[in-house]
């Protein structure tokens, strides 16, 4: 037997204080991370790129917070550069599949029918498809580089925001709200862009954030098999990749991009648990 | 007096799976300018459907209706959404007829900006709008979740006003909201169906609304018209059985 929590005001208020609290902790550390991307070539202590084999394979000191990899390059330098590549490309990927994927489902849901089917199906087909398994096909098609390994991901990802778009559409296309604004003379574009587009906006959004994370992972993952980012550009994907037969030796080199791949995951994950909280306190745990 | 709607034969089947439910079995009436005409019947027996019909939101199978003798059901377009300056619709569930994330005002000036109205104009519109129907101006920046039942369903009239139509159908429009509410509107719609000249099509369930208000009456049953009627006559002497019966459920 499940007993009825019962919550009184004061509680509701103490959730609702932390709620908020943990969003704006949150939200700076997201901002944080986007703000050292954004300006990466100005923070770095040491040129990136720059190499000298005469202090390669260094551990952790005072000149190199993170060691140096086996060419000589500053670490601290090189996870900051690659903050820039994984997660701009992290980020590109997941409004490429939000509008497209987003689209695909309100064109599904207003006209049903036919097409919808025949959408629907294609989504099927990639839902049911392992995602990692066809992006690694559709990247080594298209060869290198992290722009293919953002379509290659984006190929296999929009089938998801297609799905909850069209369902958020189906529910919301009958609401006597829609037959009103039809009565108020609007056409479809502007049904779709002024009622349908705000009202299904929330659960799309909520998606989109907590699958930030997500895709670092699988474009960091992309990159360590090759697929992604191409030496010499820092990516932390990469940067793992090349220092992997070091782990025993020379620890640090695979260490720190792995640690920033944890951290930024780790704090794109949370802050979009809390964006859920606040937009839909209705699926909050208690 | 002058007509203003005819429906003829209008027909549709919706179909649940492979079954057919026939909710409008050929049904024709007419109503005239000015005229407040009431629509009778229980749950299911095709009154909303009717509504729908008439304002083009459902395509019926058969029939035609003419406003002003030109045919509504062939309008396509930009012509379809001008037969909305001509007719428009209150709706059961105030709450649910406004857009949750847009302001009421917004929702009311929807169809004066859709007619190429500017912002200031539609505005000056919507303060008349609001006081037509008592609401208070600042009701304009308020979203439905805001307010009650009653102040949203004024605000509904208000945006079936906007376009200055000659019908307002009205389906349901008071059954939502509790008695002394349900009066007050009422007595709104009656007003306003006075001084703007309006044609009203009031869809209910109650009889005794219906002899407050309508001219006439028609009392629908399994997707047939029944009787037509003064309200008086058809609620004191019921020529039909199903008439009688209804009559005798309420009174």
């Amino acid at each position: 037997m499940m007993e009825t929590p019962t919550i009184t005001l004061r509680e509701q208020k103490v959730v609702r204080d932390r709620t908020k609290w943990k969003m704006i902790f949150l939200g700076a550390l997201a901002l944080a991370v986007l703000f050292v991307a954004a300006f990466a070539p100005f923070l770095t202590p040491y040129d990136p790129y720059a190499q000298d084999l005469a202090i390669a394979l260094q551990p952790p000191d005072a000149a190199h917070l993170l060691g140096t990899d086996r060419y000589g390059r500053d670490m601290l330098s090189r996870v900051i550069m690659g903050s820039r590549s994984t997660i701009f490309a992290a980020l590109l990927l997941v409004m490429v599949i939000t509008v497209v994927g987003g689209m695909v489902g309100i064109i599904c849901g207003w006209y049903g029918g036919k097409l919808d089917a025949f959408l629907m199906r294609v989504s099927d087909i990639f839902l049911a498809f392992p995602g990692m398994v066809f992006a690694i096909a559709v990247a080594s098609v298209m060869s290198g580089g992290i722009l293919n390994a953002v379509v290659a991901l984006a190929c296999i990802s929009w089938s998801k925001y297609a799905r909850i778009a069209r369902s958020q559409v189906l529910a919301i296309k009958s609401a006597p709200y829609m037959a009103a604004a039809k009565l108020s003379g609007s056409g479809t574009g502007k049904m779709i862009w002024k009622h349908i587009v705000p009202n299904i906006a929330g659960p799309v959004v909520v998606t989109a954030v907590l699958d930030i994370g997500t895709m670092i992972m699988e474009i960091a993952g992309l990159s360590f098999l090759g697929l992604g980012a191409t030496p010499p550009t820092a990516e932390w994907g990469s940067m793992m990749s090349n220092g992997r037969s070091m782990l025993q030796t020379s620890p640090w080199v695979v260490l720190s991009p792995g640690c920033a791949i944890f951290l930024t995951v780790m704090i794109f994950n949370l802050a979009g648990d809390t964006v859920r909280d606040v937009l839909d306190p209705r699926q909050q745990k208690r | 007096m002058e007509k203003l709607l005819e429906a003829k034969e209008i027909r549709k089947t919706f179909y649940k799976g492979k079954i057919p439910f026939t909710a409008v079995d050929g049904v024709s009436f007419s109503m005239e300018r000015g005229e407040c005409l009431g629509l009778v019947g229980e749950s299911g027996c095709g009154k909303s459907t009717i509504a729908r019909i008439l304002t083009r939101l459902i395509e019926p199978d058969a029939g035609s209706v003419l406003l002003h003798g030109r045919e509504v059901l062939q309008l396509k377009g930009k012509e379809k959404r001008m037969l909305y300056h001509e007719v428009q619709m209150v709706f059961q569930t105030p709450q649910d007829s406004f857009d949750p994330r847009r302001s009421l005002g917004d929702g009311i000036m929807e169809s004066l900006r859709n007619r190429g109205m500017n912002r200031a104009k539609a505005k000056e519109r919507l303060y008349e709008l609001l006081d037509m129907v008592e609401l208070d101006r600042e009701f304009a920046s308020r979203y439905p979740h805001e307010v009650s039942g009653g102040q949203c369903q004024r605000a509904a009239i208000a945006r079936a006003l906007a376009p200055g139509p000659r019908l307002i159908i009205c389906d349901e429009a008071t059954s939502a909201l509790d008695v002394t509410v349900q009066a007050q509107i009422l007595k709104l719609l009656q007003k306003l169906q006075r001084e703007q000249g309006m044609s009203l099509l009031l869809i209910c369930h109650d009889l005794a609304l219906v002899q407050l208000l309508c001219d006439q009456v028609l009392v629908m049953y399994k997707g047939r018209i029944e009787e037509r009627g003064a309200p008086d006559e058809v609620i004191c002497r019921p020529q039909k059985e199903y008439t009688r019966i209804l009559v005798n459920s309420v009174f």
